[in-house]
């Protein structure tokens, strides 16, 4: 394979490439659901191919196919260069890398049970006994329990001498039900909405306790419906790591991609707040105690790995430090423009996409001093917010609004009245910035995230996100109740 | 794929469908994908991303008596569609019986929809795409503004092919220019086209459009939040039609409780009649779903009446009537979907909508939507690039985004006056034709900086 790799090289290089990589990537895939009582999907697909991306008079051009055979790699690395070309016309801007170490080495997540090699008998008897759980309980809809398990191997070299294998594996599980009568429908998931993956093998898989958590998600589904519709104010609200996972991904994950801040992501979703001159200048954008890493080390996290897509080793950069903005999500081309080192943060869907700026794992720190129980019994009148079930942000990712499946009332320090169809909202400086409370490590949590799309054509990217939970204060709940 | 009259997809998913059988699938299923992709982007008036893609997806339904699997590949040789066909059968045995499952769809006659595919859009070159965004980018030089956006082109051949005599091939394409244009004074605006044929869409006039909309946004003055009289132009009414869709016209979402449909209930207002028609013209024609089942119009609203939902073969099958076309390819956990939703025109000329308005805003587009409560279609979103200020009749300032918490069942039982210009609009389900429309409340419930 690594012979098809030079060989795109070899041929961009012939056709006037300045620089090219090619990233050979063969994607298997497994899964299967079960619905209603049958196995309702049982699937495996595969996939192959090369992307190869050059730099040709100071512009990108990037061609892909799924016939590896050498005509085909020749006349996909000849199309790049064709396209940098044409590209390079427009516009006056002119690429440059900010400089790497020759990378060269494999990495391979560590799993224990090879998903691939344990017999899908095997998900599937743990996915009817979970699924035949939550259906036993009466009053649900529908009740779905789900299982999948990922393979990526990559082959990458430059023409700067860099070469690298990886073997990158992830594994998932999850439930789902729901309840519902004429006007409502509630839903409740486990372990969270995004489907429960991380980088690890079938253990992972075995390990979440699918079957255990199925009856207690199913009767929370029913309660849910006859429970009162969360009315508006302004409260404390304490977020589980179940939904505090995608406050961090819309709200710093996404604003700290410095390609959004470029403007490159401004036709899609939008460019960012945290603009350039907020970097080293004291911007502040949480509380002292908020304290969040872009971590690409982090064990298990579905944005682990060894190098990224540019072969930049995988690396911890802190993005806000003790509430102060400190850093970006950056790549080559665009670290080179504010005078730092890429952070490793590109990554490609697969051999068929562009890499991009993506986040690794986007992580707030755990706190020592309070855990987050502690935190409930520290609350003298909030909102216990879990699980996620809605989200949007604005063009700039300042003004958000999230809802989720679970609202609790907290009085007195201990969590009460259920309440359905929670929503709350704010601007993110603002929100960060009530932050009074962030639990410590014993509830600190890696979140799989399987669907973070970037990019035209449209990139569904693995990231991780780890946290712990924590509590805001004066947070403006119930919007449109 | 070379040209629109290659049925190279259809042979090969005859192929997967003979290995299967080999394999000792009792029925099999086969959808081939033959696509050639190619992406302009452009940002800060200059093109920085440029990519392009070919593939052969191959989607293999193998069925052993009650059991099914779905296996997918890239490989089309002989070799590797007899490893595909095994992988699909070893699956399936893995299985207990489904007893819900009865068959794979048997075949219906397939009517030929012209104006699915065109040459110049499969032709399309990266000198002519990167001439398109040229042509975007002086518009916005012309303004003063920074350009962003895309210029795509893509063509495909789908085939679908069944062990029960399914044989369906069509050569698709789609192009599409977009531009979000910003300036340094806070304007902004939004524009779009979408076409089988690239040359019909004038990326200049995509440019003007955009650019005249960041001119008159200069400057936006910050309104409260409350409920406004609107008029929604054809870019946000899209994604009303996508979510009413989405959230209430699939047969699955009825059977799982999640929809608000019950045929003749009324849900909008005289003004408003939708259907999913893949035969609209303005649109992106198709004349077969991912399970080689024709496509039929499908009348979802009619002057405000729910009438019909769509159906793929498996919701048909329990609901004992015919598949109306709207399968998604195998494995499909999501039920059929209103891929081709169309609104109709009304009778108000599009400068006449915000006349009556004594006070209102005018909506371009809407940005990051998501549902808060899927039974009363309550949607949160944003506005983007392009809100302006109605009184007694007229456009007097832009105005700083807003949040918005609205049932657009609501939205739609408000509609007042329909534009009689509609335009092909790629919402999230694939392309819309929809037109503008007036509403007489519409509930925005934040603010923010911009």
């Amino acid at each position: 394979m690594r012979d098809i790799v030079r060989r795109a090289l070899d041929t961009a290089a012939q056709q006037g490439a300045g620089y090219a990589d090619a990233r050979l990537v063969q994607r298997r895939e497994r899964g299967a659901s079960v619905k209603g009582g049958a196995v309702e999907t049982l699937a495996s697909s595969e996939s192959e191919g090369i992307g190869i991306r050059v730099l040709v008079d100071g512009a990108w051009g990037f061609a892909s196919s799924g016939d590896l055979s050498g005509p085909a790699v020749d006349a996909a690395a000849a199309l790049a260069v064709r396209i940098a070309r044409a590209s390079a016309r427009v516009g006056e801007g002119r690429v440059e890398l900010a400089p790497r170490p020759v990378a060269q080495g494999r990495y391979e997540t560590p799993v224990q049970l090879d998903p691939f090699d344990v017999p899908l008998e095997r998900s599937v008897d743990l996915l009817t006994r979970a699924e035949r759980a939550m259906a036993a309980v009466e009053g649900v809809a529908t009740t779905t329990a789900s299982y999948g398990a990922l393979r990526e191997w990559k082959s990458y070299a430059s023409t700067d001498g860099s070469d690298i294998e990886q073997v990158i594996t992830h594994v998932g599980g999850d439930l789902e039900v729901t309840a519902a009568n004429a006007d409502d429908l509630q839903r409740r998931t486990y372990p969270e909405s995004s489907g429960g993956y991380a980088a690890a093998g079938y253990e992972h898989m075995e390990s979440l306790g699918l079957v255990e958590r199925a009856p207690i998600i199913a009767g929370e589904a029913v309660e849910l419906l006859s429970a009162p519709v969360l009315p508006p104010g302004r409260r404390t609200i304490v977020l589980h790591p179940s939904q505090l996972y995608l406050q961090i991904h819309e709200s710093c994950g996404h604003p700290t991609e410095l390609d959004r801040v470029f403007g490159t992501e401004a036709a899609y979703a939008g460019t960012s707040f945290l603009t350039t001159d907020k970097l080293d200048a004291g911007f502040r954008y949480g509380s002292p105690l908020v304290d969040i890493v872009a971590d690409a080390t982090t064990p298990g996290g579905l944005g682990t790995f060894g190098w990224d897509d540019e072969g930049v080793e995988a690396q911890r950069v802190p993005l806000v430090s003790e509430g102060i903005f400190s850093g970006y999500l950056t790549s080559r081309d665009t670290a080179s423009r504010i005078g730092r080192q890429s952070g490793g943060s590109v990554r490609a869907e697969g051999w068929n996409r562009l890499p991009l700026i993506r986040m690794t794992n986007i992580n707030l720190l755990p706190k020592p001093g309070m855990t987050l129980d502690d935190i409930v019994a520290d609350t003298e009148d909030g909102l216990w917010l879990e699980s996620n079930r809605s989200w949007s942000i604005d063009d700039r990712r300042l003004n958000f609004q999230f809802a989720t499946e679970v609202a609790r009332e907290i009085k007195g320090g201990k969590l009460g009245q259920l309440y359905r169809n929670a929503t709350y909202t704010g601007i993110t400086p603002t929100f960060w910035g009530s932050c009074d409370a962030v639990a410590d490590e014993s509830t600190w949590t890696m979140v799989g995230v399987t669907n973070c799309g970037k990019g035209q054509p449209g990139q569904a990217m693995h990231v991780g996100h780890g946290c712990s939970g924590a509590r805001f204060r004066d947070v403006e709940v119930g919007v449109g109740a | 794929m070379s040209d629109h009259t290659d049925t190279g997809a259809l042979r090969i998913a005859e192929r997967s469908v003979a290995m299967a059988i080999d394999a000792g699938a009792s029925e099999a299923e086969a959808v081939v994908v033959d696509s050639v992709e190619a992406l302009t982007r452009f940002a800060n008036n200059e093109i920085h991303q440029s990519v392009a893609e070919s593939d052969v997806s191959v989607s293999l339904r193998f069925v052993d008596g009650r059991r099914v699997a779905v296996a997918s590949g890239n490989r089309t040789d002989d070799r590797s569609l007899r490893e595909l066909a095994a992988r699909a059968g070893e699956m399936a045995r893995l299985q207990p019986e489904n007893e819900a499952f009865t068959s794979l769809p048997t075949p219906a006659p397939i009517s030929r929809i012209d104006g699915a595919w065109a040459a110049a859009t499969a032709d399309a070159d990266p000198e002519s795409r990167a001439n398109a965004a040229g042509a975007v980018i002086d518009a916005a030089r012309g303004v003063g503004a920074q350009a962003f956006g895309l210029c795509s082109t893509a063509s495909e051949e789908v085939a679908v092919a069944s062990s029960l005599g399914v044989a369906a091939a069509e050569a698709r394409s789609r192009s599409q220019v977009l531009s979000v244009m910003m300036d340094a004074d806070g304007g902004t605006g939004y524009s779009e086209r979408v076409a089988v044929d690239v040359a019909d869409i004038d990326a200049a006039a995509v440019g003007a459009e955009a650019a005249d909309r960041t001119a008159r946004m200069r400057d936006p003055i910050e309104l409260p939040a409350g409920d406004y009289p609107v008029v929604l132009e054809a870019f946000a009414v899209v994604d009303i039609a996508d979510w009413i869709g989405y959230t209430g016209f699939s047969a699955l979402a009825v059977e799982e409780e999640r929809s608000f449909f019950e045929a003749g209930r009324r849900i909008g207002s005289d003004l408003v009649t939708l259907t999913d028609d893949a035969a609209d013209p303005l649109g992106t024609p198709a004349s077969f779903d991912y399970e080689g089942m024709p496509k039929r119009r499908v009348p979802l609203i009619e002057n405000g009446i729910c009438r019909e939902v769509v159906h793929d073969a498996q919701t048909a099958a329990r609901a004992g009537v015919t598949s109306t076309g709207h399968g998604l390819p195998a494995p499909n956990p999501w039920g059929p979907f209103p891929l081709h939703p169309s609104l109709a025109a009304g009778t108000t000329p599009d400068d006449e909508l915000i006349a009556p308005i004594d006070r209102g805003l005018l909506v371009t587009h809407f940005h990051y939507t998501n549902v808060v409560h899927p039974k009363q279609v309550v949607i949160t979103g944003m506005t983007r690039d392009g809100l302006f200020l109605i009184e007694d009749g007229q456009v007097v300032a832009p105005v700083r985004n807003l949040r918005f918490t609205q049932s657009y069942l609501e939205a739609i039982a408000n509609v007042e006056a329909v534009g009689i210009e509609r335009r092909a609009v790629e919402g999230f389900l694939g392309t819309a034709v929809v037109p503008a429309m007036r509403l007489s409340s519409f509930s925005f419930t934040g603010t923010t900086e911009h």
